[in-house]
C-alpha cells in the first residue's frame, strides 16, 4: 500500500466510526444484497458464516480500513461468478446497495461518495478484465 | 511434499490430501466420521511442524493451544508430527438407557464415571471401544444425572445400527468434547427466543429450551419442530406439558404431509415460523438439524430481521463413511 493512501484511507475509516461501523453495517448492507432480486442469486447456496466474514472484509476494505485484498485475490474470489455471468450492471447494484445501507445509517454523503470510489477501485478486478 | 510422522512411522502426504485421508490410505485406523470440519471426531495432537489455521476451525481454546487440531481439515505445509488424542481428552461412560422415542429415534442415555461439564445444546463425539465415532448433540441438561442423546436410525449406519440393535445398557463409551456454540448463555432473560428444528435437530433445542427456563428466561421463547410425517415427530407429550407448565414457552410441530397430521401444523417448517412474526428483529434464534434445512432457515430469519451474530445453527452433516 502507498503510504500517502494510507494515511489518507486510515482518515476515512476513523471518520466512519472504524470496526463498530464495520460491523453495524454488514447486516443492513448483507440484508439488501441476498433480498435484491438482480444479483441474489449468486448467493444462492452460500455458507452464511463464510459469507458474512467476506462482507465484513470487503466493507472494511470499502471503508478504507487494514486489509490483505490484492487485486489477484478480489479476480481469484469472483472468476466462478463471472463465468454465471456476473458483470457490469450487478457490480453497479452492489455499489448501489452499499451506498443505501450507509445513507440508511446516517453516514454523510461525502463519505459514502469516498467508500463507493474506493469499491469502484475494485470494478475490473472483480469482473475479471 | 510434506511427511507425516505418526507413532514411529513415516508417511509422505499426497498432493491436497489431508492428514486424514492420508493416514487412511497408509492403514491407519483414525476415528473419523463426518470429514468436514464440524463433528471433531478426527481430532488429533499436532507437534513439531505448522498447524494450518483452518484445522483448528471450532475447536476450544484450550485444545488449540496444546496443538490439538482436524485431522480431515488439515493439509499439510510442511512436515508434522501427529499423535492420537489422548486418554486425558476422553471421558469414560456407559451406556445407562436405551429408549425408543419413536420408530426411528432412539434416547440413549449415558453416564459417566467423572463429572462431565457442557452447556444443553453443545455435541460430544461418541466413540465405541473399537475407536468408531460419530458426533451427537446432547439433549440434557448439565444437573441431569445422565447425559442424553437422540440418534437417528441411518439405513446402514455403523454406529446407529448398533446403537439401536446391539448395544446393551452398562456397555462402555468413551465420549470426547463438549464442543460447539450453539447453547443459552444467560445475558439477557428478556430477548425472545426462537428454536427450530427437524428431526433430531430437536436434541439440542430440547436441552436449550429446558435449559433457558431453569435459568429463568422471562421473555418468550417459541419451539418449533417439523418433520414429514406425524410419525417423525418425538416428545410430543413432555414438550406439551413443559409449555404448560411455562406461560413464556410456545411448542409448535409441524409436518409437511397433508393426512392426519396428529395435531401438528400441516406445511413447511420456515412458512409456518415466518407467517407468524413481522419482524425478527431483537430475536436470537436457534437452527439445527438437517444441514440444507438449516442454511435456507437461518438466511430466511436473517432476512425477517435476526441479526446474523444472534443466530447459532448447527448443521447435522451426515458421516462420510457409512
Amino acid at each position: 500500500m502507498e503510504p500517502v493512501l494510507a494515511t489518507h484511507e486510515a482518515t476515512l475509516y476513523a471518520q466512519l466510526g472504524g470496526e463498530a461501523a464495520v460491523d453495524a453495517a454488514v447486516d443492513v448492507f448483507y440484508r439488501k444484497v441476498l433480498s435484491d432480486k438482480r444479483i441474489s442469486s449468486f448467493f444462492d447456496g452460500v455458507d452464511m458464516d463464510r459469507q458474512a466474514a467476506k462482507q465484513k472484509a470487503f466493507l472494511t476494505m470499502a471503508f478504507g480500513g487494514p486489509h490483505n485484498y490484492s487485486g489477484a485475490d478480489m479476480r481469484r474470489g469472483h472468476q466462478h461468478l463471472v463465468a454465471r455471468g456476473l458483470n457490469d450492471s450487478h457490480f453497479d447494484a452492489v455499489v448501489e446497495l452499499l451506498g443505501q445501507s450507509l445513507a440508511e445509517l446516517g453516514v454523510a454523503p461525502a463519505l459514502i461518495a469516498q467508500v463507493a470510489a474506493i469499491a469502484e477501485s475494485t470494478r475490473n478486478d472483480v469482473l475479471n478484465r | 511434499m510434506p511427511t507425516i510422522h505418526y507413532a514411529g512411522q513415516d508417511f509422505p502426504v499426497g498432493k491436497g490430501e489431508s492428514v486424514l485421508d492420508c493416514l487412511l490410505r497408509n492403514g491407519i485406523a483414525l476415528s473419523h466420521s463426518c470429514k468436514a470440519g464440524a463433528c471433531q471426531s478426527c481430532l488429533v495432537k499436532g507437534s513439531g511442524g505448522t498447524v494450518p489455521e483452518a484445522a483448528q476451525r471450532g475447536l476450544k481454546d484450550t485444545l488449540r493451544a496444546q496443538g490439538y487440531f482436524l485431522a480431515c481439515s488439515c493439509r499439510p505445509i510442511g512436515d508434522i508430527t501427529v499423535s492420537p488424542v489422548g486418554s486425558a481428552e476422553r471421558t469414560r461412560a456407559r451406556i445407562s438407557g436405551l429408549e425408543s422415542l419413536n420408530s426411528d429415534v432412539l434416547r440413549v442415555r449415558l453416564r459417566t464415571d467423572t463429572p462431565f461439564s457442557y452447556h444443553a445444546g453443545q455435541f460430544v463425539s461418541l466413540f465405541r471401544e473399537d475407536g468408531l465415532a460419530r458426533s451427537y448433540s446432547l439433549a440434557s441438561v448439565p444437573h441431569e444425572n445422565d447425559l442424553e442423546l437422540h440418534v437417528r436410525r441411518i439405513s446402514g449406519g455403523a454406529m446407529s445400527g448398533w446403537l439401536h440393535h446391539q448395544a446393551l445398557p452398562d456397555t462402555p463409551v468413551w465420549l470426547q468434547g463438549p464442543s460447539g456454540n450453539c447453547f443459552y448463555a444467560s445475558g439477557n432473560a428478556d430477548e425472545p427466543l426462537l428454536l427450530a428444528g427437524t428431526g433430531t435437530g430437536l436434541a439440542p433445542l430440547y436441552g436449550i429450551v429446558r435449559s433457558a427456563l431453569q435459568q429463568g428466561h422471562r421473555g418468550p421463547i417459541w419451539l418449533f419442530h417439523g418433520a414429514l410425517a406425524p410419525s417423525g415427530l418425538y416428545l410430543i407429550r413432555e414438550l406439551t406439558e413443559l409449555a404448560r407448565d411455562h406461560a413464556n414457552f410456545h411448542y409448535v410441530r409441524s409436518v409437511l404431509h397433508d393426512g392426519d397430521s396428529g395435531g401438528a401444523e400441516v406445511g413447511e417448517l420456515d412458512k409456518c415460523i415466518l407467517d407468524r412474526f413481522e419482524s425478527l428483529a431483537g430475536w436470537k434464534g436457534y437452527v439445527c438439524g438437517d444441514p440444507a434445512l438449516v442454511n435456507s432457515l437461518r438466511r430466511k430469519l436473517f432476512l425477517a430481521g435476526m441479526a446474523s451474530k444472534a443466530i447459532y445453527a448447527d448443521a447435522f452433516l451426515p458421516s462420510a463413511t457409512p
